[in-house]
């Protein structure tokens, strides 16, 4: 699934599993290659077991099966006092009681470090999060902001081998989370630690991460780079987690090497990619993204049409969303650059709908999800 | 007490009035008994009661006689010396165990939790005497009565359900994502107890230190059934003064004693509020 970097991975997840009850797994055979300097985010709806993979990697639950290394060494015996893994936690988890060089000279303190060294280590933390005037305040004189830059830089300050982010920005609102999402990746980038992050908010983890790890029901669904996830989701959870994406509703009717091709409700016949669903016959998803979906107009040539009858128009601002409807009662959206050229429909009006093969899926329909 | 509002009708206004006079009054029987100790304790004479003199503000009517009494009478310094020296010992004692039992009280895993807190703080609602009586014949047998460490370890006893409450009080609420910081950063499980938890519980350990304190400083019942001669604190030195040789210095004592829980209180009080200002600046 994941390609590991050189002979050994730096950090490896090898059939992880988890239980707190002994009866249902919290997390199901996890595996996972991790280069050094590597973003991942591990990214899934609550309760679908990335906090707990999070939790085992930083030593405080135990792994009920399967085996974590670092630079190939088992982990699952150490103490987390002895893990020397940073991590940066949901509510921050600053020290109240402690100014913040207090708060940065911690780690250093407890590994022993000169004063002198550890002054310096201090300084230069505390510039690199922008806060050199707030070092002898305490964290309850800050604004959440300055908490998260000051958690970080606490993470990083002993010079970890890996930092763990548990949905570090959950706490803040949009515009503070954005600039610290770039705040992060300045620093990743800057200083090449791995990191591992765990987040349910899939823009958050486009944007931030080298590869991502969706998961579901404690299963990993997709490994893999941004682009690739968003453009190739490998199942329906993928395709419908990450973005948003049409579904449309068919059944295959040829298999070619890269591409199927796939019978409609109405007859009509469209092609697209090969995902993983192969079988001749087998009740098929097809999955397009609003924004590949257009007018038959804006596509000339060989593409996949469907006729559906206009809904709704929004007005979003940098984009405009149409709603559709197809004869079997299934939706679709067009997100349409907010253009000139952006057509008006009258109510109910019949519209043919293209896109490109290569901009869809043929996705296997699951059994009616469980929700857990 | 806030005026009463405009749509309060008659009954609502008698009610309020009754109310505050019968808060008044509670107070005044709360508080009278313990102020008319303090002037009856500068008598010149061996009375328990007001004189003409004293009435009448004549200086030669008051005198500090029962005091100088108190501290010339060999009985009275034991006593003072063993109230104290019983009541630190037991407070660090208490202290230790009572800090030790909330941190683990308060953690999640902990099994059994409900029933080993009722257990721990039985010697608090358990009649006095019964547990008294208990100790007595389960200490003799150990050979723990009628000494100092039998007296101590008593009141340790007395004195741990204290410490359990204000700690676990300021336990409720507290983070323990920080102790998972603190281990991730490196420290042991006891270096982030003395580093982090410690600070942050520290107003309720010394609330509770001194609530254990003045719990062995004022008990008798346990000291009437364990202590010999050698361990009379104050109260059983007043208890016995009562019956033996009435006279103010027990007054005397009393008002030492009332100005000792005063600076308690006060201390407690301040400490409170510390910690609510750390608190706050926590939020």
């Amino acid at each position: 699934m994941a390609d590991p970097v050189g002979d050994k991975p730096f950090l490896q997840f090898t059939n992880v599993k988890k239980t707190y009850d002994h009866k249902s797994l919290v997390v199901k055979d996890f595996n996972l290659d991790v280069a050094k300097g590597e973003f991942i985010t591990l990214l899934g709806p609550s309760g679908s077991g990335k906090t707990t993979c999070l939790m085992m990697l930083a030593g405080f639950e135990d792994v009920t099966s399967g085996e974590i290394l670092i630079n190939g060494r088992s982990v699952t015996s150490i103490a987390p006092y002895q893990r020397n893994i940073g991590m940066v936690f949901q509510q921050y988890a600053l020290f109240p009681h402690m100014t913040l060089r207090e708060n940065l000279a911690y780690p250093l303190k407890v590994r022993k470090m000169a004063k002198d060294e550890i002054n310096a280590k201090v300084d230069e933390y505390l510039t690199l999060v922008e806060l050199q005037a707030f070092g002898n305040r305490h964290p309850g004189q800050l604004s959440g902001g300055q908490r998260q830059r000051v958690a970080l830089a606490r993470a990083l300050i002993f010079a970890p081998d890996i930092v763990l982010m548990d949905e570090p920005l959950g706490a803040l609102d949009k515009k503070l989370r954005e600039q610290m999402q770039f705040e992060i990746k300045r620093l990743h980038d800057q200083l090449g630690f791995t990191v591992i992050y765990v987040t349910h908010d899939q823009t958050e983890a486009l944007t931030m991460s080298d590869r991502i790890a969706v998961f579901n029901n404690g299963i990993v669904q997709q490994c893999a780079a941004p682009h690739v996830l968003y453009e190739r989701p490998a199942n329906l959870f993928v395709a419908d987690f990450i973005g948003e994406s049409n579904k449309i509703m068919g059944t295959i009717a040829q298999v070619g090497d890269e591409t199927v091709t796939v019978r409609l409700a109405d007859g009509a016949e469209v092609s697209s990619l090969k995902a993983n669903c192969t079988e001749i016959g087998a009740p098929t998803t097809i999955s397009v993204r609003p924004e590949k979906l257009t007018f038959t107009d804006r596509l000339g040539g060989a593409c996949n049409q469907i006729k559906a009858r206009f809904v709704a128009r929004h007005y979003v601002g940098e984009y405009i969303r149409y709603q559709f409807e197809t004869a079997d009662g299934s939706e679709l959206v067009v997100k349409n650059l907010n253009d000139s050229s952006a057509p008006q429909f009258s109510a109910q009006e019949e519209v043919a709908l293209a896109w490109l093969a290569q901009d869809s899926q043929a996705l296997d329909r699951p059994a009616p999800q469980k929700t857990t | 007490m806030a005026k009463a509002p405009a749509y309060f009708g008659f009954w609502y206004r008698l009610g309020t009035w009754l109310l505050k006079s019968t808060s008044w009054l509670v107070l005044f029987f709360l508080i009278m008994p313990i102020l008319v100790i303090i002037p009856l304790s500068f008598n010149v004479e061996p009375f328990f009661s007001f004189t003409k003199g004293m009435l009448t503000f004549q200086p030669e009517a008051y005198s500090m006689r029962w005091y100088s009494a108190i501290f010339s009478d060999p009985k009275w310094v034991l006593a003072i010396k063993n109230s104290f020296f019983i009541g630190i010992c037991a407070t660090v004692i208490a202290t230790a165990l009572g800090t030790c039992a909330a941190v683990g009280l308060a953690r999640d895993d902990m099994p059994a939790r409900r029933l080993i807190t009722a257990l721990l703080l039985s010697p608090m609602i358990v009649p006095l005497i019964i547990t008294a009586a208990g100790m007595f014949f389960f200490y003799s047998d150990l050979g723990l009565a009628g000494n100092y460490l039998g007296v101590i370890l008593a009141h340790a006893a007395l004195g741990t359900p204290f410490v359990i409450i204000t700690v676990t009080a300021t336990l409720a609420g507290f983070d323990y994502s920080l102790v998972r910081a603190g281990l991730n950063l490196g420290a042991r499980p006891v270096r982030v107890f003395w580093d982090i938890i410690m600070p942050l519980i520290r107003p309720g350990v010394i609330s509770g230190a001194l609530f254990a304190f003045i719990t062995s400083f004022d008990e008798v019942v346990v000291i009437l059934f364990m202590a010999g001669p050698q361990q009379r604190t104050i109260p059983r030195q007043m208890f016995s003064g009562l019956r033996e040789q009435i006279n103010p210095s027990i007054l005397a004592i009393a008002t030492l004693l009332i100005i000792l829980s005063i600076i308690m209180l006060v201390t407690i009080e301040l400490l409170r509020r510390r910690s609510a200002r750390l608190r706050g600046v926590e939020a």
